[in-house]
């Protein structure tokens, strides 16, 4: 099944053109745009790991080592799509247009973080595992039923193949053809699980022959051939070909969650020939004469300060309020729920 | 493969300090020792020895054909549970979380909880499934759901729910030897929360069977994990006011321990029920109903319970106001005995 889904590359892991399919289509605002949004998550990242470590923020999934499969995946989208991630893809939503304030907030256990900004649809994240699946492919069949060229992209880590809602969200969309991009990241361990415990199949792109649509295995440490691939299937999505499965190989970097700790079931060599997706865009901007240092250094500061700013603004929200846990269960609130506030927030008073 | 349960080591048996936590692995690996159809089934359960290290080193020592790291799929997980428990094993599958159970529900619904009844006792469902749930560890959000009622509701399962590590280990052999399915709560909050002494070796705490862990007189406090700790805090302050608690750890959460309720309650006069659950369709309901079966005569005062809300619990920034606090649970216990 290799043979028949080869790893599609732009560049190698030199930087190198190695696949001149897409070659007119590079530009050196692509390249640039792509890098910045790397460059922008990956501190992101790295700063919410070490806010996790001071106690400034909950448990955090880091997602370093997929930054070009999130940030190529996202790009490719149109304002008007839909986006249904999961629980580390906060990478693609910020790339996508999500309030990283709001971001940072999520994983401080606010419900605000979930809330998408005005103009963009972004579902809140999966934290059941696959469920985004089938919510995918009906936003998009609405889509579709509404007649315009909108499509939805459900994103989704190896282990979530294992789950009745992938196979059920993959059917859905094949049978009535609903403009989808499934956007698997196989970053090749599910926690603790390696891939080949996981399936007995040998690629995940594959399993797209059983729901009789294309699927395509591409280099997700690549970001342009991510950000090409992804635009072609949205395309043909939007013609109304239905849906695709693309599965970009990828690797996580880190833990799982800043609660697991991965020497207990990684190896320790294992992952070390993988050439971290920035270092590989660097590379390709140095050898297409893209790379600008002043640039360079004036983006990492000015994302530096975006970043500050947002943290600042996460600890400087107001503090979480209690009515908020009765009033967004119903549009309008069943009197008994109305009485548990009541008496609640009495209590609560009688208690200061 | 001779498959048959030995009998005890004769060995001397020792008592160790466990945490809950500790002594639920001490539980599986005492009867992954004394029974050989025993097999721990779950996700990153193997290598990595639980999120919660609930099955740290058991794969090491037992193998992984026993302690088996299953694909993610908490539906194959169950389901393939109950074909192995119809055809000779005894399975001990691991749902990571309560709040993930829910592709395996179908699987219990229609199939753990009534095979016994659909085959007329030829096939049977021996098995048991783990899940730590509730809230209060600032854990993401759907990891702290405490839904025990959905599956108390359903016949042909049990469930228990253990808050200290004695009851942890004895449940969890009772539920492996136990002829039907048993659901096992472990309260998350509790897991490393204190230490006790825990025999080695294989014993059992009887399922049906609540426990007193604190005698008195003016009213009965029943609750189970997690709010265990809770309750006892608010049975301490009540006493400072001269209100003496008579508290009742269910642990056994399906079938319910009817005459220690009714014995408590027929003492006191009053009751207060806590969990965690939501109020409506929560199983203090269920509890309201059973005194109001044996004792309505020798009610005092209307039965108090002090619950969840009637919300999806919150993201862990709000949960502290969604679980019962012990100053909740004294003003439900002086409402009822100022009625």
């Amino acid at each position: 099944m290799n043979t028949h889904y080869p790893i599609k590359q732009v560049m190698d892991k030199e930087g190198r053109i190695v696949d001149s399919s897409y070659e007119s289509l590079i530009n050196e605002q692509l390249v640039k745009d792509l890098y910045y949004h790397m460059y922008r998550i990956r501190t992101f990242d790295r700063k919410a790991i070490s806010l996790q470590r001071q106690g400034r923020l909950g448990t955090y999934a880091p997602f370093e080592g997929q930054e070009a499969a999130q940030v190529g995946s996202a790009m490719a989208l149109q304002p008007a799509d839909w986006m249904f991630p999961t629980y580390r893809d906060h990478g693609a939503k910020l790339t996508f247009g999500a309030d990283m304030a709001g971001t940072f907030l999520y994983w401080n256990g606010r419900v605000e973080g979930c809330v998408p900004p005005e103009g963009r649809n972004i579902f809140p994240p999966a934290v059941p595992i696959a469920t985004q699946l089938p919510h995918a492919a009906g936003a998009a069949w609405a889509e579709r039923r509404k007649g315009t060229k909108n499509a939805s992209i459900a994103y989704f880590g190896d282990g979530a193949t294992s789950e009745g809602d992938f196979h059920e969200g993959m059917n859905f969309a094949s049978v009535f053809k609903a403009p989808v991009v499934f956007f698997n990241q196989n970053n090749r361990y599910a926690i603790s699980v390696p891939i080949e415990k996981q399936m007995n199949s040998e690629t995940i792109a594959q399993k797209a022959v059983a729901y009789g649509m294309p699927g395509v295995r591409i280099d997700g440490n690549d970001c342009l051939i991510v950000y090409f691939e992804v635009m072609k299937a949205l395309e043909e999505a939007r013609k109304g070909q239905g849906p695709t499965l693309i599965e970009a190989v990828t690797w996580r970097t880190g833990a799982h969650t800043t609660a697991d700790d991965p020497t207990k079931y990684r190896p320790a060599d294992q992952g070390k020939d993988i050439v971290d997706p920035l270092l590989r865009m660097e590379r390709f901007m140095k050898n297409n004469g893209y790379w600008d240092e002043a640039w360079v250094q004036e983006t990492a500061e000015r994302i530096t300060a975006e970043i500050e700013k947002a943290v600042e603004d996460m600890e400087s929200y107001p503090t979480p309020n209690v009515e908020d846990l009765f009033d967004y269960v119903f549009a309008e609130m069943p009197a008994q729920l109305a009485e548990q506030k009541q008496s609640y927030l009495t209590h609560l008073r009688g208690n200061q | 493969m001779a498959m048959e349960m030995r009998d005890l080591p004769k060995k001397e048996t020792k008592d160790q300090m466990l945490t809950i936590v500790q002594a639920v692995n001490d539980g599986m690996r005492t009867l992954l020792e004394t029974d050989d159809r025993i097999m721990l089934l779950g996700e990153d359960i193997g290598k990595n020895g639980g999120v919660f290290r609930a099955t740290e080193g058991l794969q090491e020592v037992f193998g992984a054909d026993r302690v088996v790291d299953t694909p993610l799929s908490e539906a194959g997980i169950i389901g393939a549970s109950v074909g192995l428990a119809v055809n000779g094993f005894k399975p001990i599958a691991e749902i990571q979380f309560l709040g993930f159970i829910y592709p395996a529900y179908e699987q219990v619904m229609t199939h753990v909880s009534r095979l016994r009844m659909r085959t007329m006792g030829r096939y049977t469902v021996p098995m048991v499934i783990r899940a730590p749930y509730g809230a209060g560890v600032r854990a993401p959000e759907i990891h702290s759901d405490s839904v025990e009622a959905l599956f108390t509701h359903m016949p042909g399962i049990k469930v228990v729910c253990p808050s200290t590590p004695y009851d942890a280990k004895g449940l969890l052999i009772a539920a492996a030897e136990d002829p039907d399915p048993v659901l096992m709560l472990e309260p998350m909050r509790s897991y490393r929360a204190k230490r006790e002494e825990v025999p080695s070796g294989r014993y059992t705490v009887e399922i049906g069977k609540g426990k007193r862990v604190k005698e008195g007189t003016d009213i009965t406090l029943i609750a189970w994990g997690a709010m265990m700790p809770v309750v006892e805090k608010a049975a301490e302050q009540a006493e400072k006011s001269g209100i003496s608690c008579d508290v009742i750890d269910l642990r056994t959460l399906y079938p319910l321990d009817r005459d220690l309720i009714a014995e408590s309650v027929q003492k006191t006069g009053r009751a207060v029920i806590v969990h965690e659950a939501h109020f409506t369709g929560g199983l203090g309901n269920d509890i309201v109903s059973m005194i109001n079966d044996t004792s309505f005569l020798y009610l005092r005062a209307p039965i108090e319970r002090v619950t969840g809300f009637d919300v999806p619990v919150p993201f862990f920034a709000l949960e502290e106001h969604f679980l019962p606090t012990p100053a909740r649970v004294v003003q439900a216990i002086e409402k009822a005995v100022h009625f």
